[in-house]
């Protein structure tokens, strides 16, 4: 049937489409009845969030209930709460601010240009600095604003960025000491690896935020924040570690034994020829343990954090607005889906650049 | 040789970065356990592991066997650990039949159907679960009191739970019928992959695993009809009586919402590896398949699944170790699991250090038994020598 219409381009596309959507009976009744559910859900949505929906700033339970649709007033209402948490009001430029920047340091290091490591540490680190100041203040005559006042979307991006910055380092001194020629290292670091990626990463949370206190000296107990941060850096640096043995695997022998061969060092050859191209094997799936870890920064609720979903929860927790939980849930999804969304399309842009040498056909 | 003992030489330089490394770890740990020992000695606590035989004064919300706050903290302990395990049966069930659905809608060759599988793998997969955990458990909360429970089909929804007809047993009795069930349907699975029942035929094989399925069903009923309370109808139903509800048998809300969370959001990515095993099968099988003269149901079920299966279970086996350790996630809307009963314990008791190491020893237990039962498994299914065309 295809052949008849091989010379009409047009007439193949339909042939085809009817081939795809109509093939058989059983596939015609799935299109049928897939597209109207997609079209149910779709008018669905439209209608509540949008054709019924209550806009208004001022509107409360009475009329939202009233209009049937979606109560986007809670947002108009409790925005301020659920982006910035219990920062003071006055002060909260600076959070939106901080995002900024660890939003475009997030985009900085997705372009190629910046990717050596001196760049890209040097963006992270002074991406993270900046931030750390604008909402810590204390200098430049920002006033003082202490953690725990820390909340919402600033937290959440905080906790993903330290995460990063400090997990990275430590991801790549594993995965080092675990290819290392010395037993006692390698074994150490293996064990370590393999003890925290099979323990969950809440115990682990919980472990650092409240049982660690107890097993340090004073000195050396720093605020709950810190020390949440420290564990999840950890846990992603056993996940990380073990992505970029992954890459090490990759490289052929022949690339570590002709750098001997040229009499490099131990540090030459690892930081210039093995590092380099384990990255850049590795670097789809790291991508992917850095969305993975964005979306694991909202476990700290757990242990008490304000950050992006706790702030929703007590948005909506005050009796007010107590009914209009899904509007609340829904903005904050469409705040993590977005972010979460770009990084692993980006991920998968990569792979297939990556590939474009390799792709058959 | 005077070399062999200077610092250039390479056994020397390696033996003392060893042994330094040992020390100051060592180092580490032992003063770690000696600022512990300090810290709980000025709260009055010793450690050890006496307090495990001490009652909780405390209650669990959620058991499968009956406990009570006289019970000590092992048969406390021992309770998390079935609760982590019953959710992680039942999430990890759910997700695999509902990811193979959503897999084999992406493998779809027509567009729409495809298109619906995207869209259910992309929004479930790019929310973060306990944000999804809490919208489920919020819903769950938001639903009328019982009072004014929605009735539908002998069942109740009502923000105390979901209440279903139920049979007028005890909770052991139950748990033992599940427990012979159980006990059957696995040794199935044993004799369908232990090399010992190999050499059978398929077809004594088959009545082989036919009977084991039986005697323990059989079993299972027979506890069931034993436990039958007989001076009360056999079956229970839920009805509204006042402010509560009588009869039937409750799920708790923090039950099925955990549930419900693990089950959804592991479908979205046991959906993506189920496509990933699919697309993993060769052209050239399936069109030899269909050459023979198989039906598609035929080429599905014999050629297509078996080789995407052997394809798809080593990375499926990390999805389940994944999918177990986030049971954990229970002590966010206070399902109590293993996770949680220790997080309380340590709260009540201070035996920090004790209760830390028990957590660790349950989950480390665990992921070693899934992953070495799924990894023989997958010795037992995969190709054996050096060949990889087959599925490639």
């Amino acid at each position: 049937m295809t052949s008849r219409f091989a010379l009409n381009p047009r007439r193949r596309l339909l042939s085809r489409l009817r081939a795809d959507y109509f093939g058989s009976l059983p596939s015609g009744v799935m299109t049928l009845l897939s597209v109207a559910f997609l079209l149910w859900i779709g008018w669905t949505i439209l209608d509540w969030a949008v054709l019924r929906a209550s806009f208004s700033a001022t509107a409360r339970q009475a009329e939202c209930v009233a209009s049937g649709g979606a109560c986007w007033s809670v947002i108009a209402a409790r925005w301020r709460v659920i982006l910035f948490g219990l920062y003071p009001y006055e002060e909260q430029w600076r959070s939106a601010l901080a995002c900024l920047v660890v939003i475009i340091v997030i985009f900085l290091s997705c372009l190629p240009k910046f990717w050596t490591f001196g760049r890209l540490a040097a963006t992270w680190v002074l991406g993270t600095a900046l931030f750390y100041i604008l909402m810590r203040g204390g200098v430049f005559g920002l006033a003082p604003v202490n953690e725990q006042q820390w909340g919402g979307l600033p937290l959440t991006l905080f906790i993903f960025v330290a995460t990063s910055v400090l997990g990275m380092p430590m991801a790549i001194a594993l995965a080092l000491m675990r290819r290392s020629d010395l037993p006692v290292i390698s074994r150490v670091s293996g064990l370590l690896i393999d003890t925290v990626r099979s323990l969950p990463l809440l115990s682990i949370l919980f472990t650092f935020a409240i049982v660690l206190p107890f097993m340090l000296p004073d000195a050396l107990n720093g605020p709950k924040l810190y020390r949440v941060i420290f564990g999840g850096a950890l846990f992603f640096a056993a996940y990380q570690a073990e992505i970029i043995r992954g890459g090490f695997q990759g490289i052929p022998n022949g690339q570590e034994e002709a750098a001997k061969a040229l009499g490099l060092t131990y540090w030459q050859r690892t930081g210039r020829i093995v590092l380099p191209q384990a990255f850049r094997l590795a670097l789809p799936a790291t991508i992917n343990q850095f969305v993975i870890t964005f979306m694991e920064t909202s476990l700290v609720v757990v242990v008490g954090f304000v950050e992006l979903l706790a702030a929703a929860n007590a948005a909506f927790q005050t009796g007010e607005w107590k009914f209009a939980y899904v509007e609340v849930y829904a903005f904050i999804s469409v705040i993590y889906f977005s972010f979460v969304f770009g990084l692993s399309r980006y991920g998968a842009y990569l792979e297939s650049r990556m590939n474009a040498g390799q792709r058959k056909e | 040789m005077a070399g062999a003992l200077s610092w250039k030489s390479r056994t020397v330089r390696n033996a003392v970065l060893q042994a330094v490394f040992v020390a100051a770890l060592g180092t580490l740990i032992v003063l770690g356990i000696v600022t512990t020992r300090a810290n709980l000695a000025a709260q009055g606590l010793t450690s050890g592991f006496d307090f495990l035989w001490k009652s909780t004064s405390w209650e669990m919300n959620f058991t499968l066997l009956p406990a009570g706050p006289t019970d000590p903290y092992w048969w406390y302990l021992v309770l998390g650990l079935m609760n982590t395990l019953f959710m992680g049966v039942i999430g990890l069930a759910g997700a695999t039949v509902l990811g193979l659905a959503v897999g084999l809608m992406r493998t779809a060759r027509n567009p729409s159907v495809r298109l619906m599988g995207t869209i259910y793998i992309e929004l479930f997969r790019n929310l973060p679960v306990i944000v999804q955990l809490f919208f489920w458990y919020t819903v769950a909360n938001s639903l009328p009191p019982p009072r004014q429970a929605i009735e539908a089909g002998g069942f109740l929804l009502s923000s105390r739970g979901i209440y279903v007809p139920g049979l007028a047993v005890s909770r052991g009795t139950t748990a033992l019928a599940v427990l012979f069930g159980v006990l059957g349907v696995a040794a199935c699975f044993w004799i369908l992959f232990s090399r010992r029942f190999r050499a059978l035929d398929a077809a004594p094989r088959r009545r082989l695993m036919l009977t084991a399925v039986g005697v323990g069903m059989a079993a299972a009923a027979l506890v069931l009809f034993l436990g039958l309370d007989p001076t009360a109808p056999w079956l229970s139903l839920p009805q509204p009586q006042g402010l509560k509800v009588q009869g039937g048998f409750r799920i708790q809300p923090e039950f099925y919402s955990l549930a419900v969370t693990i089950i959804t959001y592991g479908a979205a990515y046991i959906g993506e590896i189920v496509r990933g095993g699919f697309k993993a099968v060769g052209r050239g099988q399936t069109e030899a398949a269909r050459a023979l003269g198989l039906s598609p149901w035929q080429v599905f079920s014999r050629v297509r699944m078996p080789l995407a299966f052997r394809a798809m279970l080593p990375i499926l086996i990390n999805q389940y170790v994944w999918l177990i350790k986030a049971t954990t996630l229970g002590i966010a809307v206070g399902f109590s699991d293993f996770f949680m009963v220790i997080a309380t314990s340590i709260n009540h008791s201070g035996q920090t250090i004790e209760f830390i190491g028990l957590l660790m020893a349950g989950f480390l237990l665990i992921n070693f038994s899934l992953s070495s039962v799924l990894n023989r498994l997958n010795r037992a299914i995969a190709l054996k020598g050096r060949q990889t065309g087959g599925a490639a």
